[in-house]
């Protein structure tokens, strides 16, 4: 059933003028990029979101709106960003990232931990109060009490996760800033992205091809929200 | 407690030093080849040249990149020195503050002014002259402006700036685009009102925006012939190569990234790449290169006779 699509697709990529490797090796640079990155900001993001939906602090709501203002961030400024920290001439310039897979991955960071974190902040807050009462009254430490709320919550939390995947993944912005959109001569991705390498085919009228770029990257989206909702639910049923 | 921590950072290390090893991805040659002339010359000689391993990063403009040409020559300088060439499709305006960033090694570019200025202020040395194309004015078959076959540029933007028909230009800094605006200034014409747009994009961008509205466009020919059967334009103004005017010329040249101001950049292998690119071998690879059964590129940089001029800012006395 699944791999209907996959099997319409084949042709179509099969046809394309793109030499041997091509596409297999930006949808890698694609998820490459996008995962990691996706992975890192998760990490940051979802104990700065516990926390704050358990302690108290001055200037709560101001964190807040700064993190829902980066929901909204654009990508191509984040790139911009990025683009001046990873410069020769930049603070991380003598590492030699710039046009580099990492650089990639530090703008897709910047852009996923907002929506990671303000999601799943919801989600914990969103956990009701006699949940964590109960956990409490039936003698949970702290901890216990966390944990119960992260179970409670993992649904808004998986959720989060996506919606940062799903920012990662589609955005051209930055990534091309960064990254360079680079192949190598025999066609294989460097720094080359789905959503760059479409801009790339529309740039130049090929439209077709670039909407079959499109629909691998939708069916890779997709694909990635299937598994993540099926270990959720699995997940859920184990413990 | 104290040996689990320590394990605990060998662990890290390990994971770090793995992570790192996957990180600098396609370059194992380089791992290969520095151990293997550590363990002596003659092993060292069988991986090629001590450069082997390395990335030699070229911004360029759009038209070299889009059109197909550093796909079809580069494997020949990789394979040749054992490196990899990492192609930055930028504008010209782009491509030269990357450089001037120090985020390059060699840059390719089709702006003499701004390839002046760029020489005048330090960031760049050696250019070399490399090839020419030439720009052409495009637009839909029904010519509302009535440019077909001037014989000037300048009458043909002041003749559609007359009849305020749609004109779509890059806007984006790029090489054509500075010719574009030269020759607005030529022409004695501000361009500006709703027929005239600037799309901020790329040639190709550009061209598909004029296809989609019926309207006028510079464009360099590659790119266009490139392009060509994918979109309705035509060719109203013809450059040099079809006897058009002269000043419709478009020139392209390849400079390293001067190390005396970032001595970071690559360039023994910047040199070498501009050493191959104006080769007799990669010239003639060039003027074969074709798209749509005509010729893209005419190379200039192999010639008899002494061109000074390739080398210094236009103007330049030896005097300043």
């Amino acid at each position: 059933m699944a791999l209907d699509p996959a099997v319409d697709l084949l042709p179509a990529l099969l046809d394309s003028p793109f030499r041997e490797g091509y596409v297999s090796s930006i949808v890698y640079v694609s998820l490459y990029v996008s995962v990691i990155a996706v992975s890192l900001s998760t990490l940051v993001s979802v104990p700065v979101a516990i926390v704050m939906g358990f302690v108290d602090f001055r200037g709560k709501q101001f964190v807040k709106s700064v993190i829902n203002t980066g929901m909204g961030f654009p990508s191509v400024v984040v790139g911009l960003l990025v683009l001046f920290a990873v410069s020769n001439q930049g603070p991380l310039g003598s590492l030699e990232l710039i046009f580099t897979k990492e650089a990639m991955i530090m703008s897709q960071f910047v852009l996923a931990t907002p929506p990671i974190t303000a999601i799943s902040l919801a989600a914990v807050t969103g956990v009701e109060g006699n949940v964590r009462d109960a956990a409490r009254v039936l003698g949970g430490t702290r901890l216990d009490v966390a944990l119960v709320v992260i179970k409670e919550a993992r649904y808004g939390i998986a959720t989060a996760v996506l919606a940062g995947f799903g920012r990662a993944i589609s955005e051209v912005g930055s990534v091309l800033i960064v990254g360079g959109n680079i192949t190598s001569s025999d066609g294989i991705s460097k720094t080359r992205t789905l959503t760059t390498a479409v801009q790339l085919e529309a740039r130049q009228g090929r439209y077709e091809t670039a909407m079959v770029l499109g629909a691998v990257l939708v069916a890779i989206v997709l694909l990635v929200n299937a598994v993540v909702v099926r270990l959720g639910d699995t997940g859920g049923m184990g413990r | 407690m104290s040996i689990q921590r320590r394990r605990f950072v060998a662990a890290v290390g390990a994971g770090a030093l793995a992570g790192a090893a996957g990180c600098l991805g396609g370059t194992p040659v380089s791992v290969g080849s520095s151990s293997s002339a550590g363990a002596g010359d003659a092993d060292a000689s069988d991986d090629g040249p001590g450069v082997a391993g390395e990335t030699l990063t070229l911004t360029t403009t759009t038209s070299t990149y889009d059109t197909g040409l550093l796909d079809a020559i580069h494997p020949d300088f990789e394979e040749m020195y054992g490196v990899s060439v990492d192609a930055v499709a930028q504008g010209t305006g782009a491509a030269l503050e990357t450089a001037r960033n120090g985020d390059c090694d060699v840059v390719m570019v089709h702006a003499r002014g701004l390839e002046d200025e760029f020489m005048r202020n330090g960031y760049g040395v050696n250019r070399r002259d490399l090839m020419f194309n030439d720009f052409v004015i495009v637009g839909p078959t029904d010519d509302p402006a009535g440019i077909e076959g001037m014989g000037s540029a300048t009458e043909a933007l002041t003749a559609i700036a007359d009849a305020e028909a749609a004109f779509v230009s890059r806007g984006d800094n790029s090489g054509t685009h500075t010719k574009e605006r030269n020759l607005w200034e030529a022409a004695g014409t501000d361009p500006g009102g709703d027929w005239y747009q600037e799309i901020g994009g790329g040639m190709g961008e550009a061209l598909n925006n004029a296809n989609q509205q019926g309207a006028y466009t510079l464009s360099d020919r590659g790119t266009f012939i490139s392009q060509r059967s994918e979109i309705g334009l035509t060719v109203l103004v013809q450059g040099p190569i079809e006897d058009g005017p002269e000043v419709l010329a478009n020139p392209y040249g390849v400079m390293a990234v001067n190390p005396g101001v970032h001595d970071d950049a690559n360039y023994d292998l910047a040199m070498a790449y501009i050493g191959w690119v104006t080769s007799p071998g990669v010239q003639e690879m060039i003027s074969e290169y074709e798209s749509d059964g005509e010729q893209l590129f005419f190379p200039e940089a192999v010639s008899e006779n002494p061109d000074f001029q390739q080398y210094v800012p236009d103007g330049w006395n030896g005097g300043e």
